[in-house]
């Protein structure tokens, strides 16, 4: 018997393993350390993440495949890459106090965090269906059990219940859509099935039909698209919140990530088929969450419905799938981060033990109670709403540009539409804030340095990229170069 | 050096955001300190950048700097970018300078006011808007800056807000230059279109390259952005707000409506030149309104008895002189009589205002006189800013008046005839004004002739720097003696010299110059002897208006009223000034106003606020119902993941 | 192509239709007499002693999931233990990190006192 021992490229893997690495010396200095001392280990995750981030830069515009081609290092999922490690290192920051209060400081939260973004980078990186399948499933199970990490808390584990059952059941689409799609190309390289349709005379197939819904059933889920997106309130409401800060940027990132290389590139041939009923999901997706978000009286839920309505956003950019429908997907995924990351910071310094101070009337009066926070608060709502000068204007100023200059005039406008109604609920927390009297006593936030430094990161990041957007989208162009 | 441009706008905004931001917590001297100083920061950078300028060669002379890429999207590319070069930097320097001068006037003539950091914030973002408009390299950038003074300028008028007429006369303006600005905005598009960029080196590079004279679209653009220009600078038809401007404190008609932002749209055109000098047509019709504007507003002059307006009036004569000298392709002449108006009319406002000061507030001429012994450093200044605008040797307006002058006689001599007799009517209506104030016989009121005084030195200070400059201002442009034109040879790069040939071609083509007998030929060799006679002659027409202006203000005050009553239709005509704000009313304020009541009640309120209403409701209730479906089993969440998933198999097997 | 799958839906019609068949079958024609002894749960026929829904030590539940682990291990470490000449020092090393990584877990659950019975 002869075995063929692939080629080994630690090189391109650098991220990751790094990040692997460090999240395994976190969990092992975690349980060494004596409980509520764990600070090294959040140090050690943040250092992880900057040797990450550092390793990513350097394989920077020199795409290759490696291992097989399993995976594919090109700028594209660099980018991604890079998103995700700078939601988790914003996240952590933020956790790190939250948890003190919560009084569930332990390093596994930190190692799940790694270990979740390991996943989500295999899923940005990854040029095999196999691969994207396995690092959605490294993601997913560690933010299942991140959800439900405040395990005494009955809504806690409400949260992880309900997206670990939903989610396997959603894995369950995404894996039969990849083995019809095997099925029908005999390969489950993205590059292969490109090659394959391309060559294919008979697009038909219902099996590759099937498949391909499948797919998008699978993503859909991960990326909350209606009708796949009921777990979204629930979820987002009863994980804690950092937690949530962290999965409504990185999961949808990494979730967008492959479901732009596996639908915008290596089935693109079957586009004619798909885009139609993408452009539905979109319009759907939009209009459902900014509708239902207008209703919702809890922040936390209010910013799911919003996550809901900005993943139609990005659908948007997917209906153009012109390189600049793509590259404005990028940009608007790292400006939502900054923005949504920091609309909740700002939630966790306000909310207090126990799920208080997470109803929006509590937010009454607290432009003058404590106005650093509501300005905050004010500039990241602003953004969501796409208000200039911030991240968020540009960003769906040139999605919907995209989807005018590829001709779909009428979802560039239902998309603006949206974003009006939008306006409305992100406006309805500003107006509390700073034109209601206070309907109760304010208990007194604290300020720990780590959530200054991630609030500053995101506060700077949303206004720099509406005020100078040209380096970001730049950015973003050189990425889809030489994609596949 | 030259690097530094953008720090040259970036001073007077850190002005706006100490006195803005933390003027309630500073003393007035503090504010007046700051508002001063970050302009002297900026008007000693220009003079820098205009020392490191003059080092260059001139064909060199022209610096872009890029700051960064503002707006990029598809085709569409815009920097936020500045421009060096001689026009832009003799902009810079008379905006600063002059704008320094009357920051410091103002420290003592709104010493007493309420508003005075509300003030002096206003006007440093008024000086940054301006240095932005001038210091631009696009036509975006400049509209940033246009739109900026537009806003500043109203604000200022609108200073003293609580009473009526200053509310009213801010919105008059605002509305009158936003159509002005309407113009200009199409303008601006068109050359997009055309040319697909907003730079100016690139769309004059281009247009010089790849349009002939007379091309439809450039004389299409440039009209436009004429009527942009008429509103800015208020030129017929757009000039009925300019007098009512004059509600605003003193120091900010003579900064904002009679020095600096008025005169943004004869620099607009003069940026412009390579446009203009393709669109022969358009050259016209601008050298036809400066040319009937400085006569119809000088005529109006002749009977106001504000001393404001009539300096209002003035303003927007000198103006069309600005624009007479551009239509006739004589850009350079335009700018340096830009320039020395720019001082002598700030220092006629500054002096009124000196004079209002002492008079506690009173502006009817007809209540003043003989204050020359209560206030003689006023009046001395003021005298010089009179003999400047009236066109007397060696006074810097003698100069450049003359300079305009001596084009239009080049050109067609029915201009220079109009031209000469609005000097004419200059000359006698500005010393009308000095008659009427410092001489004679004083019909001050009682009460009020018990304060007279002279202002302070903070106030008269200013006034000596500018009396200087508007009487040694025009030796940088000594006509005749060949390369004593400094100011001449220093715009040349930007101006060109054949923009007159080119002009002058297309203007005695047309048909209405029919009386004109300077052919190409002839004025391309002019002779000296002729120049020096037409200086002669000007001369003689100032000297004219001076003497029939003594002659009825001082040797037989009974004359004036004499002669009105003699050609009483003429005079209630003139005095009532052509009743053109009343036929505006008619034509175009009053029915739109009955028009949009109309809309408001029916369309507005009614139509339109119930379909806002209505969709507001709908999202709502359509809110609540979605709510009611997100029902928190996981077994209905899977349910709806699975209609999903028969749906889009369904689609995709069967559609 | 979707011809080639007739059989399978056949197939599985037939299977529904059985299942669905028989235990309609007997329901309808068997006789029903209930007896507490037919009602119990059948557990090798000893008598159950109380109720099965029982509340069980959490326990149990880690040292099941600590055994599968180690369980699927070994699973791996049998074909590589047929195939190690020829994977040689590759395959070594592979399964080298494979087991530092579950040696890691080991230690990590042996910290936080999963192992310890009381």
């Amino acid at each position: 018997m002869d075995l063929a021992i692939p080629s080994i490229d630690i090189a391109s893997l650098g991220p990751e393993l790094i990040l692997s690495i460090a999240a395994i010396l976190v969990l092992m200095v975690s349980v060494f350390l004596p409980k509520e001392r764990k600070d090294p280990a959040c140090y050690l995750s943040l250092l992880g993440i900057l040797f990450a981030l550092a390793s990513s830069v350097t394989l920077w515009g020199k795409p290759k495949y490696a291992f097989n081609n399993m995976i594919y290092v090109d700028n594209f999922g660099l980018f991604f890459n890079m998103v995700v490690l700078i939601t988790a290192g914003i996240a952590i920051l933020m956790s790190i106090n939250y948890l003190k209060e919560e009084g569930m400081s332990h390093g596994e939260f930190f190692a799940l965090i790694l270990f979740a973004t390991v996943g989500m980078m295999f899923m940005a990186i990854g040029s095999n269906l196999i691969t994207i399948f396995l690092g959605l499933e490294t993601m997913s199970i560690s933010i299942y059990v991140l959800a439900g990490f405040l395990r005494e808390r009955d809504r806690s584990n409400e949260s992880a219940l309900k997206y670990l059952l939903l989610g396997a059941f959603s894995s369950a689409f995404l894996l039969y859509g990849i083995a019809f799609i095997y099925g029908a190309t005999g390969t489950t390289d993205l590059k292969g099935i490109s090659v394959f349709l391309s060559e294919a005379t008979y697009l038909n197939d219902p099996m590759l039909l099937a498949g391909t819904g499948l797919l998008l059933v699978g993503f859909g889920f991960k990326i909350a698209a209606v009708p796949f997106h009921m777990w979204t309130p629930d979820v987002y409401e009863g994980a804690p919140t950092s937690v949530t800060a962290f999965m409504s940027v990185g999961v949808k990132a990494a979730a967008f990530a492959a479901f732009v290389r596996v639908f915008s590139y290596s089935l693109w041939n079957l586009q004619p088929d798909w885009v139609l009923l993408m452009w539905i999901l979109a319009v759907l997706t939009m209009t459902l969450g900014n509708i239902a978000a207008i209703a919702q009286t809890n922040i936390k839920r209010m910013l799911a419905y919003s996550s809901i309505a900005h993943a139609g956003y990005i659908m948007v950019g997917m209906v153009a799938s012109s390189e600049l429908g793509i590259s404005s997907i990028l940009f608007y995924m790292l400006a939502y981060a900054f923005m949504n990351l920091g609309a909740f910071g700002v939630i966790i310094v306000f909310e207090r033990k126990g799920e208080k101070n997470l109803d929006i009337e509590d937010y009454s009066g607290m432009g003058f109670k404590y106005p650093a926070l509501a300005l905050l608060m004010s500039i990241f709502l602003f953004s969501l709403a796409g208000i200039p000068p911030t991240a968020g204007f540009v960003g769906k100023f040139y999605i919907f540009g995209a989807a005018v200059k590829e001709g779909y005039i009428w979802l560039a406008i239902i998309g603006v539409m949206n974003s009006l109604v939008s306006v409305y609920y992100y406006l309805r927390v500003t107006v509390v804030m700073y034109m209601n009297e206070p309907v109760k006593e304010f208990t007194g936030i604290t300020w720990s340095p780590s959530m200054v430094i991630a609030l500053i990161i995101a506060v700077i990041g949303t206004l720099l990229i509406g005020i100078l957007p040209s380096p970001y989208l730049d950015l973003a162009k050189q990425s889809i170069l030489l994609m596949m | 050096m030259l690097d530094y441009v953008w720090l040259v706008p970036i001073f007077p905004v850190i002005g706006v955001l100490i006195n803005g931001l933390l003027g309630h917590k500073l003393s007035k001297r503090l504010v007046g300190f700051v508002a001063c100083s970050v302009i002297f920061f900026s008007f000693a950078l220009s003079v820098l950048l205009f020392l490191s300028l003059l080092k260059l060669p001139p064909e060199a002379r022209s610096f872009e700097k890029i700051v960064y890429t503002w707006i990029a999207t598809g085709d569409f590319k815009t920097n936020i970018g500045f421009l060096v070069d001689p026009l832009s930097i003799v902009m810079m320097l008379v905006v600063s300078g002059v704008s320094f001068l009357i920051h410091v006037y103002s420290v003592g003539y709104m010493h007493d006011d309420e508003g005075f950091r509300r003030y002096f914030t206003y006007l440093n973002l008024f000086v940054f808007s301006m240095l932005v408009l001038v210091c631009s390299n696009n036509f975006l950038l400049m509209f940033v800056g246009w739109e900026g003074v537009g806003l500043c300028s109203y604000l200022l008028i609108g200073f003293w807000y609580q009473r009526k007429e200053p509310a009213d006369a801010g919105k008059k303006a605002f509305v009158v230059n936003r159509i002005g600005d309407y113009g200009f905005l199409l303008g601006m598009m068109l050359i997009f279109v055309t040319f697909g960029t907003l730079n100016f080196y690139d769309v004059f590079q281009s247009a010089h390259h790849n349009f002939h004279v007379g091309n439809l679209t450039i004389t299409a653009i440039t009209l436009l952005l004429f009527v942009g220009a008429t509103g800015k600078s208020a030129q017929i038809p757009l000039y009925t707000w300019l007098p009512d401007a004059m509600e605003g404190p003193t120091p900010v008609s003579a900064l904002i409506h009679a020095a600096t932002m008025v005169t943004a749209g004869v620099y607009m055109v003069v940026r412009c030149n390579v446009l203009f000098t393709l669109a022969p047509i358009s050259l016209t019709v601008v050298a036809i309104v400066g040319v009937v504007t400085a006569v119809f507003t000088a005529s109006i002059a002749l009977t106001a008895n504000d001393i404001k307006r009539v300096l209002a009036y003035s303003t927007i004569s000198q103006l069309g002189y600005m624009f007479l000298a551009c239509g006739v392709g004589a850009y350079a002449a335009g700018i340096f009589h830009l320039m020395t108006h720019a001082f002598f009319k700030a220092l006629l406002f500054l002096g009124a205002g000196s004079v209002m000061h002492a008079m506690s507030g009173e502006l009817d001429m007809r209540k003043m006189g003989a204050l020359k012994s209560h206030m003689p450093r006023t009046y001395w200044t003021f005298l010089i800013a009179t003999l400047a605008i009236a066109g007397i040797f060696p006074f810097a307006g003698f100069f450049s008046k003359d300079e305009i002058l001596w084009n239009a006689f080049q050109q067609n001599t029915i201009l220079w005839a109009l031209g000469a007799g609005a000097a004419l009517m200059t000359a006698f209506y500005m010393f009308r004004v000095v008659f009427m104030t410092f001489h004679g016989e004083s019909r001050v009121d009682e009460e009020v002739k018990e304060h007279l005084h002279e202002s302070p030195p903070v106030m008269t200070n200013p006034l000596i720097i500018l009396a200087i400059l508007s009487a040694v201002g025009g030796f940088v442009g000594i006509p005749i003696i060949k390369g004593a034109n400094f100011f001449h040879d220093f715009l040349a790069p930007v101006t060109g010299g054949h923009a007159v040939e080119s002009a002058k071609i297309t203007l005695t083509n047309l048909a209405y110059a029919s009386g004109g007998h300077a052919s190409a030929a002839e004025a391309g060799h002019h002779s000296i002897g002729l120049e020096v006679l037409m200086m002669i002659v000007s001369l003689a027409i100032a000297g004219i208006g001076i003497g029939l202006a003594y002659y009825m203000y001082i040797k037989n005050p009974s004359a004036p009223k004499k002669l009105a009553q003699r050609f009483t239709l003429l005079y209630q005509l003139i005095f009532n000034r052509y009743f053109v704000d009343e036929i505006y009313d008619f034509l175009f304020v009053n029915p739109i106003k009955r028009g949009s009541t109309l809309l408001w009640q029916i369309f507005d309120a009614k139509f339109i606020d119930g379909m806002i209403n209505g969709a507001g409701q709908i999202v709502k209730w359509s809110s609540v119902g979605l709510k009611r479906v997100q029902t928190g089993y996981v077994q209905n969440y899977a349910l709806s993941i699975l209609i999903g998933v028969g749906a889009i198999i369904v689609y995709f097997l069967y559609m | 192509m979707p011809i080639d799958y007739i059989p399978i839906l056949a197939f599985l019609i037939f299977a529904l239709m059985f299942a669905v068949g028989t235990i309609a079958m007997s329901s309808i024609v068997g006789t029903k007499k209930t007896t507490p002894e037919k009602m119990m749960p059948y557990e090798c026929g000893v008598d159950p002693i109380g109720s099965a829904r029982r509340r069980f030590p959490v326990k149990f539940f880690i040292i099941a999931v600590l055994f599968i682990i180690f369980d699927i291990e070994a699973v791996f470490l049998y074909p590589w233990a047929v195939i190690f000449k020829d994977l040689k020092v590759f395959g070594f090393i592979e399964m080298g990190i494979f087991i530092l990584i579950l040696f890691v877990g080991l230690i990590y659950a042996w910290k936080k006192g999963a192992l310890e019975w009381e």
